[in-house]
């Protein structure tokens, strides 16, 4: 007993305070900037670069939606593109996660765009099902750390839980393999109506490297509306609760 | 080893030979020899796997022996021919067998287990998940139970049959292939060194720096390039680190399981500031960006070194005073002790690799047997633990943390890291026509990839294996006579890969 009371005292205060400014690193790869004065050569040349294909060249831009944050592009031009730590990068609008030569602009999540039907009966809480369809564990693990003692969003009454049947919402990873298709399918039509549906990581985002794997069936996403976009190689937990946070309104970014 | 056999024998690791080299066998012999050397307990079969040719199948043989070099010698034969198999006397061989058996069509004679691995998209075989051949009993005492492939939790997908009597769990089998996504052909696809590069570190998530490694000893043995002693110590720490973390996050997880919840949430905490100091490092908390081929992006500055020092002296204090107060609570040793037991010779015959082996009172670590880096460097002498059941998996991990962090501890004291390191290069020229083989001893245990170049030197075939390729029997075997309550705890107390299986 005395050994536990001395593991929680130096176990200390252990949870991220203010989740909507923490900062990160500086290293860390969050929201890229795009010079406006790249040559023709040298967008090209970015483009042909990018392992992703999230870079295109006339007009320069880079998708987040594909982008695997190797930050190799801003190695090798680094006059060129620039990774910021900001973590706020989810978004409710696919094009939204483009990001342009020349602009500077936070990305942010319309919350206009979130039927009213499902704001209204969800309220300020969110249980959700999480699919992994043959992604590489690294964005299931940063689900998990969300629900974690330091990032907690517990605290703002969303939850993970084990079946679809209790779910407002599914959340899905991995660029959505032929062999999970179908179970896929049926947790989704499992889940009560209105429900959400969240892609986390840019392989679910896109498809990711895998984009052109004929190992992959992503016809699932043909058929249904996807009601935010998480991206991230794995997507951090904070640019998961914050995105989360603003769909549903929980409280104002300052 | 028998004067008679013929293969090709090098030392070393990663190892690179001329296609040429490797003497070609023909079948008898090629089974006759194979089952001779497997018979020593020293020597296990690192990779089997078939390229297919234009008109035939040609099928690479690696075994590191008892000097712990590697042994190379391949066979080839017609995608229709029967081949008597191995398993019939070697069990550890049976997955290698059943790989080849899905993807190609070979049918092995006698082979008593010879099921689907990982339903890859471009198999022969038209059966699908639905007609996994599930072993059965037929019995009125007894009934199924069956899992996934969703989860309860936010876990990779796999299906779980249980065939219990009561709450007794008298077999489970396992069906994998859900996280299928074709890694390994998009390995061989004639994409970029960086691409590939990116993929590889992106096999499994939990072991994104060993699998980059086991990538970039590849590019680099088939490009000749030698890299800086400083940067084979770097990629030594950063994969300590990897193990460090997953290690006490596995803590967490078994504390979990048995409502310690002291325990999880100083493990969840512990293993933040783990990652956080990875990202600190290399800005993303899995080392995704670390490990690239003949140089860094992010040599360890006095600054990262000041911040890994820090906070790992921390961690070793605060996990250390948390897992010696678990392993003396009866009411966690109640649910650790005798539970999920296997034996050194179950792991053994299964052909165990890594922890998975060590727990059992079998040594197998890449990082003693096959040194690569700065492995090579000092004698590294690996944690080994008798009991083979749960008890001895958590202890297993909270001794290799604290050796972990004592090695890092020491490497980094040593030296200054003021070189200015090399940049990464992309624009590798690989050997043409040869085989290239290196092994990794990531968390879970031995990571090979191997590849095989074409007449232009670039990668025609490429084969990774993870751990959890052998792994994955062990669980179906710990389980056997156990509760079945008791699965999740043996499950989390192995955490083997599913996308690292599924490939
Ligand atoms: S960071 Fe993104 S955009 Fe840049 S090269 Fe990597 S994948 Fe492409």
């Amino acid at each position: 007993m005395i050994n536990e009371i001395k593991i929680l005292h130096d176990h200390g205060i252990q949870y991220v305070k203010d989740l909507r400014n923490a900062i990160l690193t500086p290293l860390f790869r969050g929201r890229p900037i795009i010079s406006g004065s790249v040559t023709e050569a040298d967008a090209a040349s970015l483009e042909a670069m990018c392992p992703s294909g999230a870079i295109t060249a006339v007009p320069l831009t880079l998708d987040l939606g594909k982008c695997v944050f190797c930050r190799e592009c801003e190695f090798a031009f680094p006059h060129a593109v620039r990774f910021t730590n900001d973590y706020h990068i989810a978004a409710s609008r696919r094009e939204d996660l483009v990001v342009r030569a020349g602009e500077d602009r936070p990305i942010t999540v319309d919350t206009t765009l979130l039927r009213k039907k499902v704001r209204k009966l969800l309220g300020p809480s969110l249980k959700l099902r999480q699919v992994s369809a043959a992604g590489d564990n690294s964005c299931e693990m940063e689900l998990n750390a969300s629900g974690n003692v330091n990032f907690d969003m517990g605290r703002m009454g969303i939850e993970f839980v084990a079946s679809p049947r209790h779910a407002d919402g599914i959340v899905i990873t991995g660029p959505i393999s032929k062999n999970m298709a179908e179970a896929l399918q049926i947790c989704y039509e499992a889940t009560p109506e209105p429900k959400i549906v969240v892609l986390v990581g840019s392989d679910a985002i896109s498809g990711g490297l895998y984009a052109n794997s004929p190992a992959l069936d992503r016809s699932f996403l043909e058929r249904y509306h996807v009601d935010l976009y998480v991206p991230g190689n794995p997507a951090h937990p904070l640019t998961f609760i914050n995105g989360l946070m603003d769909l549903l309104g929980i409280e104002d970014r300052k | 080893m028998h004067e008679n056999h013929q293969y090709l024998r090098v030392g070393g690791n990663p190892v690179v030979v001329d296609l040429a080299a490797i003497p070609v066998l023909d079948y008898g012999r090629f089974y006759s020899q194979t089952s001779h050397i497997l018979r020593n307990p020293d020597c296990r079969c690192v990779a089997y796997f078939a390229k297919p040719t234009s008109t035939t199948l040609d099928f690479f043989m690696a075994i590191s022996d008892e000097r712990n070099d590697i042994l190379l010698y391949r066979h080839q034969c017609e995608q229709t021919q029967e081949l008597e198999a191995l398993t019939a006397q070697l069990p550890a061989m049976h997955i290698y067998e059943r790989e080849i058996a899905e993807r190609y069509g070979v049918t092995f004679s006698n082979h008593p287990w010879l099921k689907p691995v990982r339903y890859p998209y471009n198999r022969v075989a038209s059966e699908w998940m639905d007609s996994y051949p599930f072993y059965k009993i037929d019995s009125t005492e007894l009934h199924e139970v069956g899992v996934g492939p969703i989860h309860a939790g936010v876990i990779e997908p796999g299906h779980f049959r249980f065939i219990c009597n009561g709450e007794k769990v008298l077999h489970l089998e396992i069906q994998l292939g859900y996280q299928h996504r074709g890694v390994e052909t998009l390995l061989a696809d004639g994409s970029s060194t960086l691409r590939k590069m990116i993929i590889s570190e992106n096999i499994a998530g939990d072991s994104a720096v060993s699998h980059g490694l086991a990538f970039a000893l590849c590019a680099e043995a088939l490009a000749d390039v030698a890299i800086h002693p400083q940067l084979a110590l770097e990629r030594v720490i950063a994969q300590e680190m990897e193990r460090i973390a997953v290690h006490i996050g596995d803590t967490a997880a078994l504390c979990g399981d048995v409502a310690y919840q002291l325990g999880l949430v100083v493990c969840e905490a512990l293993r933040t500031v783990m990652i956080n100091t990875t990202q600190f490092w290399c800005g993303n908390r899995f080392g995704k960006g670390l490990i690239r081929p003949a140089g860094t992006h992010y040599p360890i500055t006095a600054e990262v070194k000041a911040e890994v020092v820090k906070n790992l002296t921390k961690v070793r204090k605060e996990y250390l005073q948390l897992t010696e107060t678990l392993f003396g609570l009866p009411s966690v040793l109640a649910r650790f002790e005798g539970i999920g037991e296997l034996t050194t010779e179950q792991v053994r015959g299964i052909g165990a690799v890594g922890m998975a082996a060590r727990m059992a009172n079998l040594e197998r670590d890449v990082r003693r047997s096959n040194p690569y880096l700065a492995y090579a460097f000092f004698e590294h002498q690996p944690v080994v633990k008798d009991g083979g059941d749960v008890m001895a998996r958590a202890e297993l991990r909270s001794e290799e943390v604290a050796q972990s962090i004592d090695r890092i501890l020491q490497m980094l004291d040593g030296v200054d890291f003021d070189v200015k390191a090399a940049t990464p290069n992309f624009s590798l020229q690989y050997r043409p026509n040869a085989l290239v083989l290196s092994l990794v001893e990531g968390w879970r245990g031995e990571i090979c990839h191997a590849a095989i170049t074409d007449g232009s030197g670039a990668i025609a075939h490429y084969k990774v294996k993870d751990p959890s390729f052998h792994n994955w029997f062990a669980l179906a075997l710990a389980v056997r006579n156990q509760e079945i309550s008791d699965f999740p705890i043996c499950n989390k107390s192995f955490n083997l890969s599913y996308c690292g299986n599924d490939l």
